[in-house]
């Protein structure tokens, strides 16, 4: 069992309340997963700014103080390029005016211990170990601003209850994925992957389903088409929610073992595992609400 | 010999209350509903407010009293329902009236999957679409959904009625014993040993008891029935050498 609560706010003028909601939401899915929780932000200010790739890495500890892990960067990166380095709850962002890929490389050469946890020019993604609540505070969820939000609240079963086995998974440019249930072939599906040159972060079924998510949409499938084929791929129980830097997408798998439901305005589509998570959305009295069908697709562009 | 089991007809006599006790759920506890309902007498009623899905509304009742539910409710909604009525102004999520024995328990709304799981008795009433499972290992109960029901409906049922005004999904009544199905709209597959059976007079009049209980008007000429082929559960020789 694990507990999810999604966010996508079409009406602009909601943006600022996005943190807010979403807190909202997710204080009522922490029963379903009370170990460890994740949350992925879209276009929030302070977080994220637009022209400039942001790197989220997993922890506050990096070996080395924010100031020097700049200098370092600057060293390696366009002076031009503002490199700037910030602490956030138990999660470093690193933003530069570059290519996310050319910034992951510094990244790396910079910190070949740290793990990046999400990627891109709109998405920050923060997550870590210990009651979910906690972690949305500690990360200041509730004040921030933003067009889309995702929260993940983890029960673990296949791998071990670590930050980085903390949804969601953030493996290419601005797409995250969270998942509740249970992947029963992702050791075979891992192996296919790294035969294609795929390097994986962590022991996670979950960041299979991302990687293979990535490849997929790499290889030109849209994001629908990714989804389908991941159904045909993957055995096992799943509901997921994928973003994307301005789209949403619900999948379950195609026996239904796993809770979802909907809620759709004119100002938001929101998702969560149960309705209470709902329930305080402004608006959800006459929204239209529905559990989505098995092994359908359903995705939402902003 | 086999002795075929059949289903008694039910008494959905319901009770009037004068007087209604409101609780409001946005302060105070469901477990305070919940005692008072199981302490509660006959001809008692509760109007509950702001259910808010919070789960297990209105479980164990085991009085003659009368349940209204203003808004959505969680999961396991009336389960284990013993007597009396609860109304869902709303819809109703995983497990409602779960393992129901007798009474009634009617949602106006949509309801999530393992609707009526089990139950051994009374009429659960749905009026929108139920989700997947529902009547899953039903023993006895009475259900009518007015919209469609998902996959793997009607599992193992064992005895009791199911009627859906709307469409069937997947697998309808796989490895079903001895519940009578009654579907107006398109059923997507049958399970293993869920047949097509004719309606006959007997079915009709026992169809428009049950659409009649539960206040609906669709006409029962226009639904067909679904049964037990009795392959499955009945041994045969030729497979002695198999166990």
């Amino acid at each position: 069992m694990c507990g999810i609560a999604a966010l996508q706010l079409r009406n602009p003028l909601l943006h600022p309340r996005m943190g807010s909601l979403l807190s909202s939401m997710m204080c009522q899915i922490v029963d379903r997963g009370p170990d460890s929780a994740g949350l992925a932000v879209y276009d929030t200010p302070g977080l994220v700014s637009a022209s400039t790739s942001t790197l989220s890495l997993l922890g506050r500890e990096q070996g080395l103080p924010a100031a020097g892990i700049a200098a370092a960067l600057e060293n390696l990166l366009p002076a031009s390029a503002g490199t700037a380095v910030k602490v956030v709850g138990d999660t470093t962002f690193v933003s530069s005016a570059v290519d996310t890929e050319l910034l992951a490389k510094a990244v790396r050469e910079t910190l070949p211990d740290s793990t990046i946890i999400g990627r891109g020019e709109h998405v920050a993604v923060m997550k870590s170990v210990g009651h979910p609540m906690d972690i949305a505070a500690e990360h200041g969820l509730g004040a921030m601003s933003g067009s889309q939000g995702l929260s993940h609240t983890r029960m673990a079963t296949e791998s071990a209850v670590t930050a980085g086995g903390s949804h969601p998974f953030s493996v290419a440019d601005d797409l995250c994925l969270v998942h509740n249930g249970s992947f029963s072939n992702h050791a075979t599906i891992r192996r296919d992957l790294l035969r294609e040159g795929v390097v994986f972060d962590s022991d996670n079924d979950t960041e299979v389903g991302a990687r293979y998510i990535a490849s997929r949409l790499k290889q030109g499938d849209t994001l629908e088409e990714a989804l389908t084929n991941l159904g045909k791929v993957f055995d096992g129980f799943y509901t997921l929610v994928v973003t994307t830097a301005d789209s949403m997408a619900v999948v379950r798998d195609p026996i239904a073992c796993k809770p979802a439901i909907i809620a759709e305005t004119d100002d938001y589509v929101a998702m969560a595992s149960e309705y209470r998570a709902l329930a305080s959305l402004p608006g959800i009295e006459t929204a239209s609400i529905f559990e989505p069908e098995p092994g359908k697709v359903y995705t939402w562009s902003l | 010999m086999v002795t075929l089991i059949e289903t008694q007809t039910q008494d959905y006599a319901t009770v009037t209350a004068e007087v209604s006790t409101r609780t409001d759920l946005a302060d105070s506890p469901v477990r305070d509903l919940n005692q008072a309902l199981h302490n509660a007498t006959d001809g008692q009623s509760w109007t509950v407010e702001n259910p808010g899905g919070k789960h297990s509304l209105a479980v164990g009742i085991n009085a003659g009293v009368t349940v209204t539910i203003n808004g959505h409710a969680g999961y396991y909604a009336a389960g284990m329902h013993q007597k009396g009525e609860v109304t869902v102004n709303g819809n109703a999520g995983v497990g409602l009236a779960e393992n129901i024995m007798s009474g009634k328990v009617h949602v106006k709304g949509d309801a999530s999957q393992s609707a009526a799981a089990t139950g051994h008795g009374g009429l659960v009433v749905i009026d929108g679409n139920a989700g997947a499972r529902c009547g899953i290992s039903m023993k006895g109960v009475d259900i009518v959904v007015g919209g469609n029901i998902g996959h793997m409906s009607a599992f193992m049922a064992q005895a009791g009625r199911l009627v859906v005004c709307g469409d069937a999904g997947d697998a309808l009544g796989d490895s079903i014993y001895e519940a009578r199905i009654y579907v107006k709209g398109t059923v997507a597959s049958l399970g293993a040993d869920c047949v097509e059976k004719p309606m006959r007079a007997e079915h009709l009049a026992e169809l428009a008891g049950l659409l009649a209980a539960a206040g609906r008007t669709d006409n029962p000429a226009d639904f067909k029935r679904y049964g037990s082929a009795r392959n499955l559960y009945h041994f045969s020789v030729h497979n002695s050498t198999s166990y």
